[in-house]
């Protein structure tokens, strides 16, 4: 059936499915923020290892959606892998070693003999949750912003600041967009604790640090957003695919995309409105509400960044050169075979479902980490 | 063209993959195997509902949970890798080799990870039924793991199922099942699969060993080592017999690396196979001539055996270093010197493509030249060498030496294949005596023996490492074999950044490495949880 589709329809269709992952992947970093939180939310030792134990249940997904969202960004849009890992070297890098110590930190922290001391951990995953939400978020930014590359005609990509990467972090909206990201990972991190901690000396201390990350992350989130929406962005002429900037550019695509637009505005509607319950009732549903509502945001921002005539990773040294979802996608065939893959997600989300419910029947309490049947971090 | 390339920049972006990607072999094979020893020992579990095989079951996962965190940190590494440092090869093969890394991600990631969750943490929480499921989908979930990005490596090899597309400039996806199903691919799965199943069998033999030793859970140890030796017993038949088949496939598709790995310079009929040898001189690649021999301190030869392995007649004839690069009219071998200038045919037929697209997109030219990238005869005789291209000089002298530079490193390539070969040898007669033995009940008092498989869980490493060494050094200069050389493979950048990334990776990996083992041995002494204290879990 994919078959029968044009190129474009499959590029478009894949665009979706980056983006949902890329929306996933923002929304699971709950684990990195709340990695960046135990120290200071945990008085005593017991609490720490309660809190990371809760983070530890979940770390692999978000991990492994990050894997995904690579490897999906590498079959689909190959172009864009190639250019923008090889170039923004040593943002990457930095990337990949903030989650090569996070791995193993949850398998070793407590275990007897571990050589550097369950506090090295402790801070391995501290840098984790910072570094890696906040690096992750000025890439994305980069979607908007553009980065210094330019490719031949052999589809050769060449990046022209020898700074690699660096250059990114000296750019405003990148910056504000990577701590929007950092703090709203902080602000999931502790919605999901109060949902599944069952300990009650923790609950003030909770509430309180929600007030000092909710309203940074809001802050950060839309100077983002206001920059957007006034700056012109890289349209792309679809008569010739010739690439010009055009004023407004990503809100006219939420004007010409209205459902996107209506995606938008409910998700951040429901971010706020998870936050704003969780601060001012003792519920703990708020991460009920605010986490598809940053999916639904991340979602749709995706969805503005690529779709609707927009170069995805604009070029800001040699604007021809930006990569569109046309110009850098595999081919027709690789995407129809990937497509078929794809019917699986349906299923891969079902019995993740089903394994996360049998697991979390009971919130996680202090006695259980020490019932002495279950595996602990 | 050699004199543009910054070889200290491919030297050390090889040096960083090799290490990279060694490293994560040293956990990965160990999560294949012990996977599947845990869901056979909780199946026995389950049937026999005896708690004895739960206890034996937990202390077996608690290992695998140690080395199974280490492995996924390490293949995210590699990930990364194909696109910040080999990110010319990540264009060119993008088309194919992207694929299964998604596919990978989607279909066997997951799995892994959701289950594995249960398979700790669900011990209480869901039924027997489930747990047991769970554990079985974890071994499930690694062996497909295994399955695609051997597909991928594979294809590397010997890339099938594919079209060159001018346009893009990049080999494209046209027939998905041809790579899915390349003998190549085939083969590379079952051997490398089989020889995870083989590492993890020494691995619980050596262990438990250690327990007979200590005179502690001998129970434990001994229910342990049936379970190991008859799993490991099968598994070095089958990875005998693949390996087997991998070399017969190798004669094939890559001759140069079949050559390096006997370090044969001259081919023959009824070749002999070198069963043990040491080669003399050091660097046999970089001085190799018209007139270099294979030398040896010493070698052990099974007459004819090396024309029969690989062809299964010990008449047939085998091509060595040198027919290869040569040439041998006789035998039907095209000289490099011959392929290069087809491979730079190719390439100058691309630059003129792109020459023509500029000049005028609709002239006659550059329909002409579209067609002739989708001419099955220019695909069968020029494009075909496309990579050998890279090597061409105007000058022939210099275009001869320059063919002489396309071999794998001999010494390493031959060494590595002979430890491997002689190691798969061992292990077998080493799984025959461990079952033969507790069987009859008699292994606890042989000291010595339990010793020696104490010892031979490092020679485990060491065989499959060396195996990978074969089949990745082997292949050089080739990153796909004949149509890009690992020198136009790379990223350019700064060789310096590559150095400091990695001296940055050998750091991490070494602590990482240390507390691994730290912890691992530890768990060891602790043993498996005693049925009376609960806090020893
Ligand atoms: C426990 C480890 C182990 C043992 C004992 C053996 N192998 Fe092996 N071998 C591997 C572990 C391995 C591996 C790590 O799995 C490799 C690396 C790449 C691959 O495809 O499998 C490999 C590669 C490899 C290759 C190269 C494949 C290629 O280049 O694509 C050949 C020809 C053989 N093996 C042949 C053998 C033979 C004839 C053996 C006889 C006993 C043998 N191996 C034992
Ligand atoms: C995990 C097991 C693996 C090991 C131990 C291994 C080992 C090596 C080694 C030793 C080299 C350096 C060869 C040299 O340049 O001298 C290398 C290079 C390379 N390997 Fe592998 N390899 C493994 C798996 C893979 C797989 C599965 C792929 C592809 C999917 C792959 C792709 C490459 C690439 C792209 C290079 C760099 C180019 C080159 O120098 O050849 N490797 N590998
Ligand atoms: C060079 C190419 C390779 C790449 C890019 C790669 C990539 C990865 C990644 C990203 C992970 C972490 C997955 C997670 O998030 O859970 C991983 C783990 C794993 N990989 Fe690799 N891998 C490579 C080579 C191999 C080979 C050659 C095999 C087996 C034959 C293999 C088998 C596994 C298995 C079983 C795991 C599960 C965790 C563990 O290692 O214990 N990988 N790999």
């Amino acid at each position: 059936m994919f078959e029968t589709l044009s190129h474009l329809a499959l590029q478009q269709y894949w665009w979706m499915i980056v983006s949902i992952l890329g929306a996933a992947l923002v929304f699971l970093m709950f684990v990195q923020g709340g990695q960046t939180l135990f120290l200071s939310l945990g008085k005593t030792e017991v609490e720490r290892t309660l809190l990371i134990n809760t983070l530890g249940r979940k770390w692999e997904f978000t991990f492994t959606t990050l894997v995904v969202f690579g490897g999906a960004m590498f079959a689909s849009f190959p172009l864009f892998y190639s250019t923008s890992f090889g170039g923004a070297y040593w943002v990457w890098m930095m990337i990949l070693f903030a989650f090569i110590i996070q791995a193993v930190s949850y398998e070793f922290r407590s275990r007897p003999g571990n050589f550097l001391g369950a506090r090295t951990y402790e801070v391995f995953l501290f840098i984790n949750g910072a570094v890696g939400t906040f690096l992750l978020g000025v890439v994305v930014a980069t979607f908007f912003t553009g980065s210094p590359f330019s490719i031949n005609e052999y589809n050769q990509s060449r990046w022209e600041a020898s700074s690699r990467g660096l250059e990114l972090l000296l750019n405003p909206h990148n910056l504000s967009l990577g701590l929007a990201v950092l703090f709203l990972a902080r602000t999931l991190g502790l919605l999901y604790f109060k949902n599944s901690v069952d300990e009650p000396a923790l609950e003030q201390r909770i509430t309180k640090s929600l007030w000092q990350n909710a309203i940074p992350f809001v802050v950060f989130f839309l100077t983002f957003v206001i920059w957007l929406m006034f700056s012109e962005g890289y349209a792309i002429n679809p008569e010739t695919g010739e690439i010009f900037m055009q004023a407004n550019k990503y809100f006219l695509n939420f004007i010409e995309m209205p459902v996107v637009l209506i995606l938008f505005l409910i998700g951040v509607v429901l971010v706020l409105y998870g936050i704003g319950l969780s601060l001012l009732t003792p519920t703990s549903n708020g991460i009920w509400f605010t986490g598809p509502g940053v999916i639904l945001t991340v979602f749709a921002l995706f969805l503005v960044a690529g779709f609707n005539n927009t170069a995805f990773y604009p070029s800001s040294y040699d604007i021809q050169s930006s990569i569109t979802i046309m110009n850098g996608s595999s081919s027709h065939f690789t995407l129809t075979a990937m497509s078929y893959v794809s019917l699986m997600v349906p299923f891969v989300i079902a019995y993740i479902w089903y394994a996360w419910r049998a697991i979390n029947k009971q919130k996680i309490s202090k006695e259980e980490l020490t019932s002495g049947d279950s595996h602990i971090y | 063209m050699l004199e543009n390339i910054d070889f200290t920049l491919v030297d050390w972006s090889r040096g960083q993959f090799a290490l990279t990607a060694m490293f994560h072999w040293v956990f990965v094979p160990l999560t294949l195997g012990l996977a599947y020893m845990l869901a056979f020992m909780e199946t026995i579990y389950y049937k026999t509902g005896d708690e004895e095989w739960k206890r034996i079951t937990k202390f077996w996962m608690k290992l695998f949970g140690i080395n199974f965190a280490i492995g996924v940190a390490t293949g995210i590494i590699l990930e990364f890798e194909f696109g910040t440092n080999w990110s010319n090869y990540s264009w060119f093969v993008g088309d194919i080799f992207g694929a299964p890394l998604a596919i990978e991600g989607i279909m066997a990631f997951f799995l892994e990870s959701t289950f594995i969750a249960i398979m700790f943490f669900g011990w209480d929480k869901v039924s027997k039924r489930f747990h047991l499921t769970a554990t079985w989908l974890t071994a499930i979930g690694a062996s497909l793991s295994a399955v695609w990005i051997l597909v991928a490596n594979a294809w590397m090899q010997n890339p099938v199922g594919t079209m060159f597309n001018p346009e893009t400039v990049r080999n494209e996806m046209v027939n998905f099942w041809a790579i899915l199903f390349s003998e190549t691919a085939v083969n590379k799965f079952l051997h490398t699969i089989t020889s995870g199943f083989v590492l993890a069998g020494l691995f619980v033999i050596g262990v438990s060993s250690w327990f007979l030793i200590k005179k502690r859970e001998q129970l434990f140890a001994k229910r342990s080592i049936v379970i190991a030796s008859v799993f490991g017993l099968i598994s070095t038949l089958f990875l005998i017999g693949t390996g087997d088949s991998s070399a017969k496939e190798i004669v094939k598709t890559q001759p140069m690396k079949f050559a390096a790995m006997e370090a044969l310079y001259e081919g023959r009929t009824n070749a002999p196979l070198v069963a043990f040898g040491v080669l003399k001189g050091k660097d046999l690649h970089k001085h190799l001539d018209v007139d270099s021999h294979a030398e040896f301190w010493l070698k052990v030869e099974i007459p004819s055996m090396l024309s029969f392995l690989a062809y299964g007649d010990p008449n047939s004839y085998v091509a060595g270093i040198k027919d290869l690069i040569m040439g041998n009219e006789e035998h039907g071998i095209m000289p490099y010197r011959e392929k290069i200038r087809r491979g730079y045919e190719a390439q100058q037929m691309l630059s003129a493509y792109k020459e023509a697209q500029k000049a005028d997109p609709n002239g006659e030219e550059f329909q002409l030249l579209q067609a002739k990238f989708r001419d099955q005869d220019f695909i069968d005789n020029y494009f075909r060498y496309f990579g050998y291209g890279s090597f061409y000089d105007p000058d022939p002298v210099q275009l001869e030496k320059n063919a002489f530079k396309m071999v794998p490193p001999i010494s390493l390539t031959f060494y590595a294949f002979h430890i491997m070969v002689i190691l798969g040898g061992y292990f077998l007669v080493l799984f025959a005596v461990f079952l033969f033995l507790v069987m009859r009940n008699q292994l606890h008092t042989k000291t010595w023996l339990l010793w020696t498989a104490v010892w031979s869980i490092p020679l485990a490493y060491v065989a499959s490492q060396s195996g990978w060494i074969v089949a990745e050094v082997g292949r050089q200069p080739w990153v796909v074999q004949d149509l890009m050389p690992t020198m136009t493979a790379v990223t350019h950048i700064d060789a310096k950044a590559v150095m400091i990334t990695s001296f940055l990776f050998a750091a991490i990996f070494v602590i990482l490495f240390i507390a691994k083992i730290k912890i691992m041995v530890t768990q060891i002494k602790i043993g498996p949880k005693k049925k009376e204290d609960p806090n020893n879990v």
